[in-house]
C-alpha cells in the first residue's frame, strides 16, 4: 500500500470495492479465515520445489518467501460504521543470484508446476540482468539455521476479538468525543498479521508469526463564529502487539498536561481529552516566531528520529540506490570512515534494534534469513554505523548482515528497510517536570503532525498535535500555529537533556514508503522526553480570501 | 490473459449478474499487464513484469453490502464469488450512506489506449534505460531512473443494466542525474499514454544538463521571491488543492472552501482571474477514463473558472443529501496557460528563482491549504532576464490558493502525472508559471 492509498483508505466514504483495488491489500475474506494457518510441512515442501528448480537452472543462491498477509480494518465516523475490511494476500516469491545478478519472480498459484516456473523465471531474469551489471552481487556469509520458528510475544491475537467488540469500542470513542464537544470524529482500528515462511539455499527454513495494531482517530472542532477549525489526532502509537494494547492499565499512564501512554492505550480517555483540547486549540495563543528551547514528547520525537536519523543511516540511500525517489544521504561513507563525525551532542546515543519487544519492526529473522539483533548507529554523538543487508555488508567491512531486509508482500522483492531506530534514555534520573523546570523560554510539543525533510536529510520542519508555552520553568498555556525548522546536525547537537528510562516510550509508522515500485514497512522509534535548545520556530497561520 | 476485450468482459459480467440473488449487485472486472525497470549507480538494479485480473462483486440486501473477489472465471468460481458476497452482505452492519447502483449512463469515447504502449517488451525497457545511462557515463554523471508501463482494462455491470468498459495504456519515466563531484543534481519526468512520444535519451539529456549546471550552488537569503515554476514543480500543489475541493468537507465547515458563519465559497472568486482549471476526460494530451469507478459519466467541467469556484465534488450520497447532482472526482485536470515559453518567462524577469521541482510536500494547515516542502534537483537565480547561477535549495511554506492569487504570467502547458502516472495518480496539464511573493522560509544544504 502506498502512502496515497493510505490517504485514500482513511478518506471519507471509502467503499469495500475501492479497498479491493489497492495493490498489495489482498482479497476480502471472512473474518474467521484469518485464524486459519498454513501447515509448516506444506510450506517446506513448496519451498523445496522452488529451491530445487532454481538450483537446476543454475542459481548460485536462492531464497523463497511464502507469505500470508492478513489485514483487518474497522473504519467509523461519529455514529456510523463506514467499513469493515478483512483481506488476505497469499503467495510465494523466489529470489535468486545467477551469473552474479539478482532475479525475482512471484506467484499466487501454489501448485508444484507454478512454483517451479516462478523459480525458473527468476533465474532467467537474473541472467538477463547480469548482462547490464557493473558489480556482481556479493553476499555476506550466512549460516543455515535448519527448521526454526519465531512468534511475536503477544497476549491477545486481535483477529480473535469479535468485530462487534471493536465496533463498540470505536463507536464508544466517537460518542465520548462528540459528548466532549467535537464536531466530527473519524476513528480506525488497523490490525495486521504476517505469517511468513522463509527458506534459502543456505539451509534455513524459518516460520514466523508477526502481529501489529494501530488504533487511531482524528477529531475536528469548528468555531462557527470565525469559521476556523482545529484538529486533534490520537496520541496512540502503532505497535507490534496484539489486542492487549487496548487494555489500558493505570501503570501505563503518565499524568501531566494530558495523559500520555506507555505500552498500553486508553482510547476512550484520549478521545475525551482530544475533544476538549481541540476546543482549546481554537482559543490558544498564536505562537510568536523565534528561537525556543523545545521539550519534545516521545509521541512527537519518534517522527523526527525516523526522518533525521532513521532514513539518512540507511545504507542503500548512502550508496545512491534511492537517488531517483527517496533521495540520498548527507551521512556519506567518508563521515563514517573518519570515526569522528559529530552527528549530535554527547548525550545522543541511537541504537538500531530489530528485537525490541512490542515494536513494529521486531522479528526473529529478516527477509533474507538473518537472525536479528541490535547495534549502535550513533554512539556518544558520533556516527558509528548504518543499516545494511547481505549484499551491502562487505562495503562496511562487516562479517555479516545487520538483518535489515524486508518485503511488504510475497510479490514484492525484498530490499533494505529501516530497523527500529531509537534514542537511548538519559543515564541520570530525570523526569519530564525536571526538563521543563530548567527552561526559560520554550515550547512543550506532544503528538506528531506535519512533517517534511529534504532528500539528503539536512533541513526539516515538524509540527505536532499539542503545543504548550513554557516560561521560567512553568507551562503557562496552550499555543497554536507552531512548526519548528532545523538542520539535522545542528538539531541533534542542541540536545541538552533526556529523561530517564522510566519515561521511555515507542512511537512509529505503519506505512513508511520507499522504493520504486513503492513498498511500505512498519517501524518503531523509542525515546524518553528530550530537550533541544534554541530551535527556530515559525508561525504557520495564513489568511486566504 | 490479464486483458479481456469488451465482448469477453461483457460475457463474464452477464454470467455473474445472472447468478445474483441479492436486492442489487454491482460487478467490476479489471486487469493489468505492467512492467518496470529501475536503475541506479549507472546500472540496472531491478526489472520485472506483473499481470493481474480481478473480479469484484458487491451484493446488497437493503443497506447492507458485502464484497468478494476472485481471479478465476469458470462458471463454478463465478457462482461461488457471488454467493460469498451475498453471505458477507447479510452479516454486514447497515451502511446509512449506501446508494443504489446506477442505471445505464451515456459515456463519451476517450483515447486512453495506444497499441504502441501495450506492446512494450523487456528489451524496450532495457534499451530505454541504456539510452539514459550511456549519455550519463559519457558526461561523468550518475543516473538513477525508473520506467514503468501499464496496459489495463476496466469494466463494470450492475443489476440495473449499467455496463461500462475502457482500456488504457500509460508509461511514466523519471530520472535523477547527479554530478560525480556530488554538488549538482538534475531531474526530469515524462508521462504519456502513447510510448511513441517518449524519448528517454532526450529527457535524460535535460537532466544531465541540469546536473552539470547546478554544480557549486550559492546560498541566497530565504524570503519572498518571484518564482518561475516548471509545471512539475506546481502540479502536486495544485493536485493537493483540487483533492480538497470535496463538497462534503466544505459543507461540514472543515475545508478551505468553508465560509465563516456557514456555507461554502462556491461561486466566489478565490484567486487571480487568469486562473481557469477544468477537467476534460477527452483531452488528447491527458486522456482519462470517461467513467468513474462507480459508473458515473465524466464530462468536461470547469473547476475554477476565471479565479472563481465553479464546481466542488459531490459523491452520490452527499449529492442526494444536499439535493444536487453528483459531481464525480475528475480523472484529469487542465490549467489554462498562455503562449510564453520558459525562455520568455526568464527573459521578462528582473529578479527571481527558477524551480525544477518541489519535494516532500506535506500539509501544514488544511484551513488555508498551507503546504511545506523543498526545491530539489536544480534551482537557479534569475537576474535581468538571464539565469545567473545555481542556488542552494530552499524550504517553502506556501498555499496554492495564495500562490494562484500572485500570478504574473502563465506560459505554455506541459503534461505532468502526479504519483507515478500509470495505474496510479492522475494526469495534469499545467502551464509554466511566473508568480510573485512565493514564501521560502529556510535554506537546505541538500543536493
Amino acid at each position: 500500500m502506498k502512502r496515497r492509498d493510505f490517504l485514500y483508505l482513511t478518506g471519507m466514504g471509502t467503499t469495500a470495492a475501492m479497498l479491493s483495488a489497492i495493490p498489495g491489500m489482498g482479497r476480502p475474506i471472512a473474518p474467521e479465515r484469518a485464524l486459519e494457518t498454513v501447515d509448516v510441512a506444506l510450506k517446506k515442501q513448496m519451498a523445496d520445489v522452488a529451491l530445487n528448480a532454481a538450483r537446476a537452472k543454475g542459481a548460485t543462491y536462492t531464497d523463497v518467501r511464502i507469505g500470508r498477509y492478513l489485514n483487518q480494518f474497522v473504519i467509523t465516523r461519529e455514529d456510523k460504521v463506514q467499513n469493515i475490511v478483512n483481506t488476505e494476500s497469499y503467495g510465494l516469491g523466489v529470489r535468486v543470484v545467477a551469473q552474479g545478478g539478482w532475479g525475482f519472480a512471484a506467484t499466487d498459484k501454489l501448485d508444484k508446476d507454478s512454483i517451479a516456473k516462478a523459480a525458473e523465471l527468476a533465474v532467467a531474469i537474473a541472467k538477463e540482468n547480469s548482462r547490464l551489471l557493473t558489480e556482481p552481487v556479493q553476499l555476506a556469509p550466512q549460516k543455515g539455521y535448519g527448521e526454526v520458528s519465531w512468534k511475536a510475544p503477544i497476549e491477545k491475537n486481535a483477529f480473535e476479538v469479535p468485530i462487534k467488540e471493536k465496533v463498540d469500542l470505536l463507536l464508544g470513542v466517537n460518542a465520548e468525543a462528540m459528548k466532549g464537544g467535537a464536531d466530527y470524529i473519524n476513528s480506525f482500528l488497523f490490525m495486521v498479521n504476517e505469517q511468513k515462511y522463509f527458506a534459502s539455499s543456505d539451509g534455513s527454513y524459518i516460520d514466523q508469526d508477526i502481529h501489529r495494531i494501530w488504533p487511531t482517530f482524528f477529531i475536528t472542532k469548528i468555531d462557527a463564529a470565525t469559521g476556523k477549525f482545529e484538529t486533534r489526532n490520537a496520541l496512540s502509537a502503532p505497535m507490534g502487539m496484539g489486542y492487549e494494547y487496548l487494555y489500558a492499565r493505570p501503570q501505563d499512564k503518565i499524568q501531566g498536561v494530558t495523559t500520555l501512554y506507555k505500552g498500553r492505550y486508553d482510547m476512550l480517555e484520549d478521545a475525551k481529552a482530544g475533544a476538549k483540547q481541540a476546543g482549546e486549540k481554537i482559543k490558544a495563543k498564536s505562537v510568536e516566531p523565534g528561537k525556543y528551547d523545545l521539550i519534545l514528547d516521545p509521541s512527537h520525537l519518534w517522527l523526527t528520529i525516523h526522518e533525521s536519523t532513521g532514513h539518512p543511516t540507511e545504507l542503500d540511500r548512502v550508496l545512491g540506490y534511492e537517488a531517483n525517489f527517496a533521495g540520498t544521504s548527507f551521512l556519506t561513507l567518508d563521515k563514517w570512515e573518519s570515526k569522528k563525525f559529530n552527528y549530535g551532542s554527547k548525550l545522543v546515543n541511537i541504537v538500531a534494534d530489530k528485537t525490541q519487544v512490542g515494536s513494529l519492526g521486531a522479528v526473529g529473522y529478516d527477509d533474507e534469513g538473518v537472525k536479528c539483533g541490535q547495534w549502535d548507529v550513533i554512539k556518544d554523538g558520533t556516527l558509528v554505523s548504518y543499516q545494511a543487508i547481505r549484499d551491502q555488508a562487505h562495503i562496511l567491512g562487516l562479517p555479516a548482515s545487520q538483518g535489515c531486509c524486508y518485503a511488504d508482500n510475497w510479490s514484492s522483492v525484498q530490499f533494505q528497510r529501516m530497523a527500529n531506530i531509537s534514542l537511548q534514555p538519559g543515564k541520570e534520573k530525570k523526569s519530564i517536570d525536571d526538563l521543563i523546570k530548567g527552561v526559560q523560554k520554550g515550547i512543550y510539543i506532544i503528538g506528531d503532525g506535519s512533517f517534511s525533510i529534504d532528500q539528503q536529510r539536512y533541513n526539516f520542519q515538524f509540527g505536532g498535535q499539542l503545543y504548550y508555552e513554557i516560561k521560567d520553568g512553568k507551562i503557562v498555556g496552550a499555543l497554536k500555529d507552531v512548526a519548528y525548522q532545523s538542520n539535522t546536525q545542528e538539531f541533534w547537537n542542541s540536545c541538552v537533556g533526556i529523561a530517564d528510562q522510566s519515561d521511555y516510550r515507542l512511537g512509529g509508522s505503519f506505512f513508511d514508503g520507499k522504493g520504486q515500485p513503492q513498498q511500505v514497512s512498519a517501524v518503531s522509534h523509542g525515546s524518553s522526553t528530550t530537550r533541544f535548545n534554541g530551535v527556530n520556530v515559525i508561525n504557520t497561520s495564513r489568511k486566504i480570501g | 490473459m490479464a486483458i479481456f476485450s469488451k465482448e469477453e468482459s461483457k460475457k463474464i459480467l452477464e454470467k455473474v449478474i445472472a447468478f445474483s440473488k441479492a436486492d442489487a449487485c454491482e460487478v467490476n472486472l479489471n486487469g493489468t499487464n505492467g512492467g518496470n525497470i529501475r536503475y541506479a549507480r549507472n546500472s540496472v538494479s531491478t526489472a520485472g513484469e506483473n499481470s493481474d485480473v480481478t473480479l469484484i462483486v458487491q451484493s446488497n440486501f437493503g443497506k447492507k453490502s458485502g464484497v468478494a473477489t476472485i481471479n478465476e472465471f469458470d462458471d463454478a468460481s463465478l457462482e461461488k464469488v457471488v454467493r460469498r458476497s451475498e453471505e458477507l452482505a447479510k452479516l454486514a452492519p447497515e451502511n446509512p450512506e449506501f446508494m443504489e447502483p446506477l442505471p445505464q449512463q451515456t459515456y463519451g469515447e476517450s483515447k486512453t489506449y495506444f497499441e504502441s504502449t501495450a506492446k512494450i517488451t523487456p528489451e524496450y525497457r532495457a534499451q530505454a534505460a541504456a539510452n539514459s545511462i550511456n549519455p550519463a557515463i559519457a558526461k561523468d554523471v550518475t543516473a538513477a531512473g525508473f520506467l514503468e508501463d501499464n496496459y489495463s482494462f476496466a469494466s463494470m455491470m450492475n443489476t440495473k443494466g449499467l455496463f461500462a468498459y475502457n482500456q488504457s495504456t500509460g508509461v511514466n519515466f523519471t530520472v535523477t542525474m547527479r554530478s560525480n563531484d556530488g554538488t549538482g543534481s538534475g531531474w526530469v519526468t515524462r508521462s504519456f499514454n502513447d510510448v511513441n512520444k517518449l524519448d528517454t535519451a532526450e529527457a535524460s539529456r535535460i537532466a544531465i544538463d541540469k546536473a552539470l549546471q547546478s554544480r557549486q550552488a550559492k546560498a541566497i537569503e530565504p524570503g519572498k521571491y518571484t518564482v518561475i515554476l516548471e509545471p512539475a514543480a506546481s502540479a502536486e500543489l495544485i493536485r493537493n488543492m483540487l483533492f480538497n475541493m470535496n463538497a462534503r468537507q466544505a459543507d461540514e465547515g472543515r475545508s478551505f472552501l468553508a465560509k465563516k458563519g456557514g456555507g461554502t465559497k462556491m461561486g466566489e472568486k478565490i484567486m487571480d482571474e487568469r486562473v481557469t482549471i477544468y477537467t476534460d476526460p477527452f483531452n488528447l494530451d491527458v486522456p482519462a477514463s470517461p467513467w468513474s469507478g462507480d459508473g458515473q459519466a465524466r464530462k468536461k467541467m470547469d473547476i475554477i473558472k476565471n479565479g472563481t469556484v465553479a464546481n466542488m465534488f459531490y459523491d452520490r450520497y452527499w449529492a442526494s443529501n444536499k439535493n444536487v447532482a453528483p459531481v464525480p472526482f475528475p480523472g484529469n485536470a487542465i490549467m489554462e496557460g498562455g503562449n510564453a515559453s520558459l525562455g520568455d518567462l526568464i527573459k521578462d524577469t528582473k529578479k527571481g528563482i527558477l524551480v525544477t521541482r518541489f519535494w516532500y510536500i506535506r500539509a501544514v494547515d488544511p484551513q488555508t491549504q498551507l503546504y511545506t516542502g523543498l526545491t530539489r534537483d536544480a534551482t537557479f537565480f534569475v537576474e535581468n532576464g538571464k539565469v545567473k547561477h545555481p542556488i542552494k535549495n530552499f524550504r517553502f511554506n506556501e498555499s496554492p490558493v495564495i500562490m494562484l492569487n500572485n500570478v504574473e504570467t502563465l506560459g505554455k502547458q506541459v503534461r505532468v502525472d502526479v504519483d507515478g502516472g500509470p495505474g496510479g495518480g492522475a494526469s495534469f496539464l499545467i502551464p509554466y508559471m511566473k508568480l510573485r511573493d512565493f514564501t521560502f522560509t529556510s535554506l537546505s544544504d541538500a543536493v
